[in-house]
């Protein structure tokens, strides 16, 4: 290559990567160097401790009760998300009639797509911030009035005292739905008509030609929603920031990593402890992607 | 199975869809249209008389108090100065370095393409504590500036990641024959290759305007000390969470109702594009 070239390749290439390698990769570098030291906010000197800070986590009550908070959404949020999402695209794109032959959406199906998206473009903070009035403790609650002066509930319920990952698993799946909605959607108009007049000839009906011909057909999107929404299940920072009582409790019932990372990190500035929170994250993380692109890979349909 | 059962089929799928659709729709806009309701009423309104119906009267004086009072029209204004500054500099950097590494052969190239890509693997959150110090060290703490710097870095990831496989899909032609006619490679850049991506770079400009509207997390731990520094998410969860019963919910529904309009008017004008922006992640 000409001398020209790369001087033009380093001079686009040096400003994307100068800014890249201060705030994502050094930091990344560092979480494993500050993971093994005491270093906190109170005293610029600090030591090499080696795994201390980790076998403080092992025996931190907290840690363990978020890791189950983790599982708990890594399991019923893709679940409950991907089924409410295909049965509401499966409406969307073959509940109506047949016209020509080719299967139509119910009535009013745009109107849907459009109202059931929007959620995904409010801030989560938002959303947050609806929902604590939704689950508000008392009868001045959303939930709590609606239940009780039209389904005659003696006593309200306290979302956030009681069922606090109920409550905000709920408030992840409503902002979710929506996306994955029009997620299928997408993959289910890419799917070949002729396939779906075939299995109409052949007298298929409409709910064994969704389990038969659009899931198996879908599966490699689901994968991706799967993998999406785990991603998701290690989040949850803003929901439980906004929603739950004193940001994770009552007494870590809802507590969740992103939020222990924050607390202590930047709050406590207890840097080596959060940084080893950082890593414990991180391996969990990576163990979900890992798990999961390997597992799913039940063998796709080609069409 | 014949067509008189099919058709009773249909019927019966689409009466219980039409009502579980209508069951979603409803649930979606019910928390919304409460909360816009709400930046009108007075607190017995909101909290006892009347939650759910339209306000006695239209009051408008929650936005004058949301606006001045608890400083959203100062949190608004730095939120759209942060973003538009991070949006332009993602877009520019990031399309930059994938034009280079989508199209140009030189030693190292993959290495410096996974060097990026690498950055998808680890969430802010697990980053959070070496960033803040990092930040810190550079003196960048409580500084917009720091802030849009980190928002561009944590941008790029992606951003490379998806335009370096668009450039990839563009023609050799054009370019080959712009560069014989004597165009410098900066020049091919602006004039010929990123208008030729248009598509893709408006799917990933909004995917990344959103994102950072949106973001809560990184504001919170750079800017935490001046308040008039607050970006908007910042600002509305603040006083959220400070708001007893003594508290003016009109003005923090309004303050809400200010933070939601102009995106549901933005989704209202660009929704196919936003859906097709936000998705384009896991289609490719």
């Amino acid at each position: 290559m000409r001398h020209g070239t790369y001087r033009f390749v380093i001079g686009f290439l040096l400003a994307p990567i100068v800014l890249y390698a201060t705030f994502v990769f050094y930091p990344i570098t560092q979480l494993v160097y500050v993971s093994m030291t005491n270093w906190t906010g109170l005293s610029p000197k600090f030591r090499f401790v080696g795994l201390d800070n980790f076998a403080k986590i092992w025996t931190d009550g907290l840690f363990w009760k978020a890791v189950q908070h983790h599982l708990f959404l890594l399991i019923l949020l893709p679940l409950i998300t991907i089924a409410l999402a295909l049965f509401f695209a499966f409406l969307l794109n073959m509940g109506g009639g047949t016209r020509g032959g080719v299967m139509t959406g119910v009535w009013g199906s745009k109107f849907y797509r459009v109202v059931f998206f929007l959620p995904q473009v409010l801030a989560v903070v938002i959303v947050g911030v609806i929902f604590s009035r939704v689950y508000g403790p008392d009868q001045t609650g959303v939930l709590n009035r609606l239940l009780i002066d039209v389904f005659g509930m003696d006593k309200p319920i306290g979302f956030m005292i009681d069922y606090g990952m109920w409550a905000i698993l709920g408030a992840l799946v409503w902002q979710a739905v929506g996306f994955y909605v029009v997620l299928f959607s997408a993959g289910m108009s890419s799917i070949p008509a002729d396939l779906y007049e075939a299995a109409v000839l052949d007298g298929a009906s409409r709910v064994v030609i969704f389990f038969r011909v659009t899931i198996p057909l879908l599966w490699e999107t689901v994968q991706v929603a799967w993998v999406y929404l785990g991603i998701l299940a290690f989040d949850a920072f803003a929901l439980v920031m906004l929603l739950s009582i004193e940001q994770g409790g009552p007494d870590g019932a809802t507590a969740v990593l992103p939020v222990l990372i924050y607390k202590q990190g930047i709050r406590e500035s207890e840097y080596g402890y959060a940084s080893a929170l950082g890593v414990s994250l991180f391996l969990l993380t990576i163990t979900f992607a890992v798990l999961a692109l390997r597992t799913g890979r039940r063998e796709a349909v080609e069409h | 199975m014949n067509s008189t059962q099919t058709k009773r089929e249909i019927r019966l799928l689409s009466g219980f869809g039409h009502l579980s659709l209508a069951l979603w729709t409803i649930m979606i806009l019910f928390p919304l249209v409460f909360a816009v309701l709400a930046s009108f009423k007075s607190n017995t309104e909101i909290f006892i008389e009347n939650p759910f119906g339209f306000p006695s009267n239209w009051d408008f004086a929650s936005f004058g108090r949301a606006w001045t009072r608890a400083s959203i029209g100062t949190y608004f204004i730095n939120s759209v100065i942060v973003v538009v500054a991070s949006t332009f500099g993602t877009m520019l950097l990031g399309s930059m370095a994938a034009y280079v590494l989508a199209r140009y052969r030189f030693v190292g190239n993959r290495v410096v393409y996974y060097f990026f890509v690498a950055g998808l693997a680890f969430p802010v959150y697990v980053v959070l504590t070496p960033l803040y110090l990092v930040v810190d060290t550079l003196g960048l703490l409580n500084s917009h500036i720091g802030l849009t710097l980190v928002y561009i870095a944590y941008s790029l990831p992606f951003t490379v990641f998806f335009l370096a496989a668009f450039f990839k899909t563009l023609p050799n032609a054009v370019a080959e024959a712009a560069l014989i006619d004597g165009a410098s490679h900066t020049k091919l850049f602006f004039r010929v290759m990123l208008p030729m991506a248009k598509p893709g770079l408006v799917s990933i400009t909004i995917f990344n305007i959103i994102g950072q509207w949106n973001q809560y997390v990184l504001p919170l731990a750079l800017l935490p000390a001046e308040k008039d520094k607050w970006l908007l998410t910042q600002g509305i969860a603040a006083i959220s969470t400070s708001a007893g019963y003594e508290a003016d919910w009109a003005a923090l529904f309004a303050a809400l109702t200010i933070a939601i309009i102009p995106m549901i008017i933005m989704y209202a004008f660009f929704q196919r594009q936003i859906q097709s922006g936000l998705t384009a992640g896991a289609v490719k």
